[in-house]
């Protein structure tokens, strides 16, 4: 009786903390293979690598729960960054900040509304959006690179390349998000409502939940997200191509889906998608640390995108096959 | 000019004949699919800015320019009505262009029956992840985007490959009467994409597993099997696009056909076909194929820069959604 009890909570365990348990068996094998891949030297490189996935991605977990996506965030960071990093030296960095920040809200209001207010699908609005943003990032630099004249010179660098206690400033700021996103969607009546919307749109309308107001909000906090991410990759590369952002929508949903998050809304976790941001970005660290080349990331993201949903779907339905 | 512009869509009313019974034929192919009124609309409106547009020559080159992104369109209508989609497109035609050009020192034919298989290869394994796995199409494909891509960087070492073969080269520029013969194959397909959705089993069982899946199953349908056989074909599409664009280019860069899933998605789109299934054709979605490229070529002639373009592109996948959810239930 005893070993069975056991037994269940073994099991019970490997399904709800599999990806955390990943995430150490990870670790330890890469840290066996390669000595200087433990250090705390090589860890802050990496936290401080994965810092503007993260943040995008911890947003985007609200948007997945909500039963959406937001395909327009690369994008965005592209613009976000370029405006940035043009404005800086125009209207000085606090202008800048602002003006960023006003225009990634637009974006988002704008997506929310579509998708929020008039119901259109995300994936096909976001999608559209993608080109668009492109578009006008292109048309506002018009296909020149941005440059901040004088990088050692401006306050600004602390977003990107400070340090404070030796923590790199993206870090702090990465985990701080990730503690209030958590905190909002486990303790406040805001994340009850999210899930419940995520969950059963109609049904969360019937319980008398603004289910409209919700889906806008979870895209506005997504833009705003990315631009807080941009503002940070400008702040790291102080000069900017058109294309920064291209392609980091994938990576960041593909981080959410890592963490275990539904795509069909209603549930989802912002500590596992920090884990899925973590193996992500230890996976590439390690792979390069151990001689590959940069895009053996790419077929091993693969791999574990597959294999980490696989053993998710398998644990919940009790055997390997549909 | 009228005559030329009537001329221009003719191949769209030619299954107007299917259909004898109903009065207006005409009006009544319109309604059913608008998008055509859209095509007609860009025709008339480029032929009027620009001197250039509306020849022969240039139609003909809207068509061999779209035949790339529609080889693959073609396929994701059937996945789309089966309400699955595939972003791994735009890979796994880069996967076939470097593989027809690299493979090509062990001859042309070899060449292209491996970059074939390759296509249709990955096109199996995403569905048999989809069915029988179970995972999400989104998830499998979006894996796979990222897979292949890199799959395509480790086999060409980040290097452009340049084909030696100038057989294969001719081979895309070769001409079957007036027209070239990658665009005679492009509407030979576009026909028998139609016919298979309309007159076979095949078809049938599309749209019955998109309208409603637990009845599909019910109804004794081989959905899984289905499903396998549409991502199979859309991997043989995206594998046709690449040997195409490679045969047109006798190159190929590892970095090819990025972000070509966003354009076949909008073709479809543009074409009506839901994203939820159930609902959807070939012919609309090559007009919505027929959209991009004329919105393409027509902006070049009148030199709009490229920012402006991928802008409008955008802006028109938005305004179609969401003219379809205001106006699209009056029907």
């Amino acid at each position: 009786m005893q070993s069975v009890f056991h037994k269940n909570r073994i099991i019970t365990l490997l399904k709800e903390q599999g990806i955390v348990i990943a995430f150490i068996v990870l670790i330890s094998s890469i840290a066996l293979v390669s000595d200087t891949f433990l250090t705390t030297e090589n860890m802050l490189l990496v936290l401080r690598q994965v810092s503007i996935i993260g943040i995008m991605a911890i947003a985007m977990t609200y948007v997945i729960i909500g039963g959406n996506f937001d395909l327009s965030v690369g994008s965005l960071l592209s613009l976000t960054t370029v405006l940035m990093v043009d404005l800086h030296d125009k209207v000085g960095p606090l202008g800048a900040i602002i003006i960023v920040l006003i225009v990634g809200l637009t974006i988002g209001c704008i997506n929310g509304l579509l998708i929020g207010f008039y119901s259109l699908n995300s994936l096909i609005v976001t999608l559209g959006m993608l080109p668009v943003l492109q578009g006008i990032t292109l048309i506002y630099s018009g296909g020149k690179n941005v440059i901040i004249q004088n990088p050692e010179a401006t306050w600004f660098s602390i977003f990107g390349r400070g340090f404070i206690l030796g923590i790199p400033v993206p870090v702090i700021i990465f985990l701080g998000m990730a503690l209030i996103f958590g905190i909002v969607l486990t303790k406040t009546i805001y994340g009850r409502k999210l899930f419940a919307v995520g969950g059963n749109q109609i049904a969360s309308m019937f319980a008398g939940i603004r289910s409209k107001s919700v889906i806008f909000s979870t895209f506005l906090i997504s833009s705003f997200a990315t631009s807080i991410a941009g503002i940070i990759m400008a702040s790291r590369v102080m000069s900017s191509q058109n294309n920064i952002g291209q392609g980091y929508e994938l990576t960041v949903i593909a981080a959410v889906i890592l963490g275990g998050t539904s795509l069909l809304g209603g549930s989802g976790s912002i500590f596992k998608t920090v884990i899925g941001v973590l193996i992500i970005g230890f996976v590439n660290n390690g792979l390069i640390m151990l001689g590959f080349p940069y895009y053996t990331q790419w077929l091993v993201t693969w791999v574990i995108i597959i294999s980490a949903v696989w053993i998710d779907l398998s644990s919940k339905r009790g055997h390997v096959f549909a | 000019m009228k005559n030329a512009v009537q001329n221009s869509v003719q191949p769209s009313e030619v299954p107007i004949k299917q259909s004898p019974k109903v009065l207006n034929p005409i009006l009544e192919f319109l309604k059913e699919q608008p998008v055509w009124i859209v095509v007609v609309g860009c025709l008339i409106f480029f032929s009027f800015l620009s001197p250039h547009f509306l020849t022969v020559q240039n139609l003909t080159n809207i068509l061999l320019q779209s035949s790339i992104i529609g080889f693959m369109a073609i396929g994701m209508t059937y996945i789309m009505i089966n309400g699955n989609i595939d972003l791994s497109v735009g890979a796994t035609m880069a996967l076939a262009a470097v593989l027809v050009i690299g493979l090509q020192p062990f001859g042309l034919v070899f060449a292209i029956v491996i970059s074939l298989l390759a296509g249709m290869a990955v096109g199996a394994l995403n569905g048999w992840f989809v069915t029988k796995v179970g995972i999400n199409a989104f998830v499998v494909t979006l894996g796979a985007m990222i897979g292949v891509r890199g799959l395509v960087f480790v086999y060409t070492g980040e290097q452009s490959l340049v084909g030696e073969n100038f057989t294969f080269a001719d081979l895309g520029a070769s001409y079957i009467g007036p027209l070239p013969l990658i665009v005679v194959i492009f509407l030979v397909t576009v026909f028998l994409g139609e016919w298979v959705l309309r007159n076979t089993p095949h078809g049938r069982n599309a749209f019955a597993v998109g309208g409603n899946y637990e009845a599909a199953v019910n109804a004794g349908i081989k959905v899984k099997k289905h499903i396998l056989i549409n991502f199979i074909v859309i991997g043989f599409a995206a594998a046709l696009a690449g040997i195409v664009l490679a045969s047109r280019m006798n190159a190929a860069t590892p970095t090819l056909g990025m972000e070509y899933e966003l354009w076949v998605i909008t073709a479809v789109v543009l074409g009506g076909t839901k994203l939820t299934g159930g609902y959807g054709s070939v012919l609309r979605t090559f007009g919505g194929i027929l959209i991009i490229g004329i919105l393409r070529n027509g902006m070049n002639l009148l030199n709009v820069q490229a920012y402006y373009v991928l802008l409008i592109m955008g802006l028109i996948l938005i305004t179609v959604v969401f003219i379809d959810k205001r106006f699209g239930k009056v029907k």
